[in-house]
């Protein structure tokens, strides 16, 4: 290929046909333009004129220059010009591509793949043999060699594994054969690596494909002192920069949103930063997953477990105000059991529920209000975890002797029983070991836990089933109920060391935690998950996006603890019988380093130096050149003037402008309504097809913008005709609407529109200008209408305007509300029906709200008509009656326009009497 | 529809909104032949004149008996004498005639005829005896001779691409309409004219032009051609020839003014660009003038 620079040229002889361009530029000087035939009668009396001038054989330089410019641009453009041409790779025989195929190749997946098609196709080019391979998933037995094409197919569905290579040395230890290799590594190290790399070798030449790109992850946030701490790695040292972390978790609407965002800022050649979290607990339990935003890689998510999770109690004691007796008080070891774990809530049991917590404990309460218990068995029902302890009240109460409570699990025995004390016989009893059904089944019971005291459960059916943990005398210990999605647990001695030395044992933290009052370790060790059987609950994939696994095969609590990914057990979400283990793909000591290759090995980066072919654009230019060369010649030779110019015209510039786009036009359009509509207090009247009855309604809406202008402080600004179908209407504070039989029903989306606009305070004014003739009734024709164009409005209950409405007291003190007309009947939304007359208050304090809608028939629009030079349009009346009532219809235009101005403003005043009396006046 | 039809039809839809045409009639006493021009004294007509006493020698057929019942003395009752007009046209069907430089426009030669038929049907509806030169239709009356006019118009067999005035078959003193675009040889309008004046004959001359025929708005390098082909002209440029050829077109019509002043005709120039309206009231005009 022959190249200039970046430029290349596949066909770079046919350049030499540059060297014509000279010669062509003399012969199209030498051929004038073809000559237009022409049908002309009065060609008679042209015989024998005579040219004066001849240029028109002349072509002019420019039009010269632009041919020859085409002709170039054609020339150079089969020429076959290659921007950025791509040197051949040298080499043949059979080519292995390898790819890591980590989560940390996932960020930049597609420019691997890019990368290999441009290898693959290279290959395809020179006819090699290719298998491609990646280490995470390597194939079973020998290579396959194909044909670079059959694998280009199969290209696109390649997608990177969310874990690491595990025996890739030991696979590429078994290969045979002779051949090139190409390894696109995701640039980690990572151990064996050499290894697999001696095995490379060893079959023929290695090129490594790495990008520089620095790799982040972040590792599993963990607790410490009440904060969560997110961990955020990265694989060099570089300079100081800062990684956004970004929480996600349900809102509690159920949607995934980001709940906090933290900003780790890592140091000049750090490779850890941490960063502290601090949320309150509602908020940090419904974290479900920490990632860095914009970074599509496994590496980058952390997805956390119930480790994170604080549980929320409620901690009740029965005796309270029992100063300086801490070591007495019932919840004393509960909370030293609780407080390092779990966020304790205090406060009354009414309240409590309302915090909706994850227990709540009742250190011997023996009886709660009828209210309360409701509440509490409620809560219960939908999950809530409630634990009692006995004690001293319990014991002496009444509660679930002949009839079990509803908050207890068992039936009690009066009074409960006393053992190894100094009045009664025996020792004091320890605890039997517990049954494997028991979720305390496991737990080493220490030897110095004794009971000394206990309240007794009467021997029921149920009871042998509900006993979690017994005495040595099979007297049960704990017992448990389960309610609904809760249960109810009872301790059968106190939460304090009164009655055992439980609370003063580790058994006791234990057992909560077995409960799940309290939350365990963060993770588990693997004596702990010996034997049990873990379900995929959410995996990881490589791109760090959370996908269902309900559909995989279960795994062994033994595998959970080691911790390494395989394809059997992705990172992801394991569910056990009382909690949640995440496992990520980073583990607390991660660290990420750099592949160091030898200096032998190839190094490339991943970036693919697209070529890009100039033919078709240089072509397409050449043709447009020619387009304006057409253009330029029919103008030369007067055929854009003559006769059937337009024609040709309009065919070249259809040729020229292929596309045309108007929508902007219609943008600004809608832009400068809002401008016009937002800009001033404007009044407007809605379009009703009627261009008599459209210029009235205008009219009259310009008398009224006058008259408050003159009268008020309201300054309209000149009406605006609104279309329905297309105007936006929330601009505008007032709407008028003439009714006229013969006006379209509007669309659906225009009755949204005005929907919207009466909820959200807009004032229609519908006007029959019938004068009520049927009395707001079915009859008349524009009512009917008006009944039709209203019925899917969001109209309110309607009542003729009362006479104390504020309509009558907006601005001016009124009682008629006429127009050219003078019905009486105006309709307004109603007062609500509770609405009543306070003693010495003038009027009844009515709805708050601005009416939505005002119906009547007076033809307000005539009485307020005026023309551009402020007479009046119509004539109302006769004479001075007529003036006043041409008067009083603009009055009632005040009122109207006040009221939709300031709403109840004028109702409020009736209080100011109230007011001025309180401030002592 | 036949073209003769379609012709007539359109030449009735243009004559319709004007009241019939009398043509003026001069030297009415060498062309005895009853029409409707009263000579507003007694003779031969349909129109009742007056009531003369009977004096010696009157028929005694010829007492109106009923006037002469109302009194004591016998009376004749007159008529008027009334005499009709005889007008000929030409109209153009050479192929200069058949040129529309617009689609939207009509041909000439279609204006022309439009026109020409348009007078016809006004002066058959007054009365008038009309034809059209050569003799394939000597003048005669009524509405048989409409659609004879018609039929003979609408023949566009012409191969010659300018016409010649026909100027046979003129009764004296009768009425002429030329019609034509007048762009080719001017002698035998000349001629014809002298023709029509040595026999008292007074008439019109319409000339009908295309609007491009007017203006000229040629550019660039251009090969005219006459309708047939025959004649052609080439230049190079064709704006610069735009000034010659208005001023040889105005010289053209400036002659032809002058040969009608000389004849004591009317002259005329319509485009088809115009309303065929206004041109009807012109000829109307023209033609009403004595």
């Amino acid at each position: 290929m022959f190249t200039i620079g970046a430029l290349g040229f596949t066909a770079p002889w046919l350049l030499l046909g540059l060297i014509a361009l000279p010669i062509l530029w003399l012969l199209l000087r030498a051929v004038p333009p073809a000559p237009i035939r022409r049908r002309f009668p009065g060609v008679v009396l042209l015989l024998g004129l005579k040219d004066e001038e001849n240029q028109a054989d002349k072509t002019p330089w420019w039009l010269l220059l632009l041919r020859t410019l085409a002709i170039a641009a054609v020339i150079i453009g089969f020429a076959g010009p290659v921007l950025n041409p791509q040197e051949e790779r040298t080499g043949d025989g059979p080519l292995l591509i390898v790819a890591d195929g980590t989560w940390a190749d996932a960020r930049d997946w597609p420019r691997r793949l890019d990368r290999i098609e441009a290898l693959l196709e290279e290959a395809a080019r020179r006819a090699r043999p290719v298998a491609f391979v990646m280490l995470t998933d390597p194939p079973a037995g020998e290579l396959q060699f194909q044909a670079a094409d059959v694998l280009l197919s199969r290209l696109p569905s390649l997608q990177p594994n969310p874990w690491t290579p595990t025996d890739a040395a030991d696979w590429a230890q078994g290969l045979t054969g002779s051949f090139e290799t190409f390894w696109l590594s995701d640039g980690l190290a990572r151990e064996g690596r050499g290894n697999v790399l001696v095995s490379f070798e060893n079959r023929g030449p290695v090129t490594v494909f790495e990008s520089p790109r620095p790799i982040y992850a972040l590792e599993p946030a963990r607790f410490q002192d009440g904060n969560i701490v997110i961990t955020a790695i990265r694989d060099n040292g570089g300079a100081a920069e800062s990684v956004t972390i970004s929480a996600r978790g349900l809102d509690p609407a159920g949607i995934e949103r980001q709940l906090a965002i933290a900003t780790a800022e890592f140091e000049t050649g750090a490779q850890r930063a941490e960063v502290e979290l601090t949320l309150p607990p509602e908020l940090r339990n419904r974290i479900s997953r920490f990632e860095i935003p914009g970074m599509r890689s496994a590496g980058a998510v952390t997805l956390t477990d119930d480790a994170l999770k604080r549980r929320e109690v409620a901690l009740i004691a029965g005796r309270e105000g029992r100063e300086g007796l801490e070591l007495l008080s019932p919840t004393h070891y509960l909370e030293q059991a609780l407080e390092p774990t779990a966020d304790l809530i205090d406060g009354t049991l009414e309240d409590i529920l309302l915090a909706n917590p994850d227990v709540i404990i009742l250190a011997d309460v023996a009886q709660v209000s009828d209210l309360e218990r409701e509440g509490l068995l409620e809560w219960i029902d939908q999950g809530g975890m409630l634990v009692r302890f006995a004690g001293p009240r319990l014991a002496a109460s009444d509660v679930s002797r002949q009839d079990e409570d509803p908050l207890l699990p068992v039936r009690l025995r009066a009074g409960g029983r006393s053992v190894g004390g100094a009045m009664s016989w025996g020792e004091p009893k320890a605890l039997s070991p517990f049954a494997e059904t028991s979720p305390f089944f496991g737990l080493t019971i220490p030897p110095d836990v004794s009971v000394s005291a206990q309240v007794l459960a009467q021997p029921d059916p149920t009871l042998s089933d509900r006993v979690i943990a017994a005495l040595a005398d099979g007297t049960p210990l704990v017992t448990r109920k389960r309610e609904g999605q809760g249960q109810i647990v009872l301790f059968h001695v106190t939460a304090n060391a009164e009655w055992s030395t439980i609370p003063l044992s580790g058994l006791f933290v234990e057992m909560l935690e077995r409960l799940a009052i309290s939350t365990r370790p963060a993770m588990p060790d693997a004596e702990d998950l010996a034997g049990t059987v873990w379900a995929p609950d959410q995996m990881l994939n490589a791109f760090g996006e959370v996908l269902d696994a309900t559909t995989l095969a279960g795994v062994s609590g033994e595998d959970l603890a080691e911790g390494q990914l395989r394809p059997e057990m992705p990172p992801g979400l394991y569910a056990g019988e009382d909690r949640r283990i995440a496992l990520n793909v980073t583990q607390p000591d991660t660290t990420l380093t750099r592949t160091a290759w030898p200096a032998r090995i190839t190094l490339e980066g991943l970036a693919v130096v697209a070529e890009t072919a100039l033919k078709g654009a240089l072509l397409t230019g050449a043709f447009v050149l020619l387009l304006i060369d057409i253009i330029a010649s029919l103008w030369l030779a007067g055929r854009l003037t003559g006769p059937r110019a337009v024609t040709t015209a309009m065919v070249a510039v259809a040729a020229l402008t292929l596309t045309a786009n108007d929508t902007h036009a219609q943008d600004t359009q809608i832009d400068a309504l809002a401008l016009d509509a937002t800009s001033e207090v404007v009044l407007a009247h809605v379009i009703t097809g009627n261009r008599q009855i459209d210029d009235m309604a205008f009219a009259g809406l310009l008398g009224v913008s006058n008259v408050l202008f003159q009268r008020t402080s309201v300054e309209p600004a000149r009406p605006i005709s609104v279309n329905l179908e297309t105007d936006e209407l929330s601009f505008f504070p007032f709407l008028y609407w003439p009714i006229t039989t013969d006006q379209p029903i509007p669309s659906d989306e225009a009755y949204a529109r005005l929907n919207r606009y009466l909820r959200t305070g807009g004032m229609i004014l519908f006007d029959t200008r019938d004068a009520n003739t049927a009395s707001f009734g079915a009859s008349s024709p524009n009512g009917r209408k008006l009944q039709q164009l209203a019925a899917p409005l969001d109209i309110p209950p309607l009542e003729p305007v009362p006479s104390d409405h504020v309509l009558t007291r907006t601005f001016y003190l009124l009682q008629d509300f006429p127009g050219r007309h003078n019905s009486r009947d105006v309709w307004v939304e109603a007062a609500p029906p509770d609405a009543e007359q306070i003693e010495g208050m003038p009027f009844r304090n009515l709805n708050d709200g601005v009416t939505p809608v005002v119906i009547g028939g007076n033809d307000w629009a005539a009485a307020w008509a005026i023309d551009e030079n402020g007479r009046h349009l119509y004539p109302i009346g006769r004479g001075y009656a007529g003036e006043r009532q041409r008067e009083i219809a603009m009055r009632f235009g005040v009122n109207l326009i006040m009221h939709v101005l300031t709403g109840n403003y004028k109702s409020d005043q009736v209080h100011v009497p109230a007011l001025l009396d309180r401030l002592g006046q | 529809m036949t073209p003769e039809v379609t012709l007539r039809q359109q030449a009735e839809d243009l004559a319709s909104p004007l009241p019939p045409l009398l043509a003026a009639a001069e030297h009415l006493a060498s062309t005895v032949m009853l029409g409707i021009h009263g000579r507003r004294r007694a003779g031969m007509g349909d129109e009742f004149w007056q009531y003369r006493p009977v004096q010696y020698g009157d028929e005694l057929r010829t007492i109106d008996w009923r006037r002469s019942a109302r009194s004591d003395a016998q009376f004749v009752r007159q008529k008027e004498w009334q005499i009709a007009q005889s007008v000929l046209m030409w109209v153009d069907n050479a192929g200069s005639m058949r040129f529309a430089s617009d689609k939207n426009l009509e041909t000439k030669g279609h204006r022309a005829r439009t026109l020409a038929l348009a007078i016809a049907v006004l002066l058959l509806r007054a009365g008038e005896r009309v034809g059209l030169t050569a003799f394939d239709a000597p003048p005669r009356t009524g509405e048989t001779q409409l659609m004879r006019i018609a039929a003979l118009l609408s023949d566009e067999s012409n191969d010659a691409d300018y016409g010649q005035p026909e100027a046979r078959g003129m009764l004296p003193h009768s009425r002429a309409l030329f019609v034509s675009d007048f762009m080719g040889n001017i002698e035998p309008v000349e001629a014809a004219l002298t023709k029509a004046a040595d026999r008292g004959v007074r008439g019109t001359l319409l000339q009908v032009l295309d609007p491009q025929e007017e203006i000229f708005p040629f550019d660039g390098r251009t090969i005219f051609e006459s309708m047939s082909g025959q004649l052609r002209y080439e230049t190079l440029k064709a704006s610069d020839l735009r000034d010659k050829y208005l001023t040889r077109l105005a010289e053209r019509k400036d002659r032809l003014l002058h040969l009608c002043q000389a004849a004591g005709w009317q002259f005329g120039t319509h485009h088809t660009g115009d309303s065929a309206q206004s041109a009807l009231l012109w000829l109307y005009s023209s033609l009403e003038r004595v």
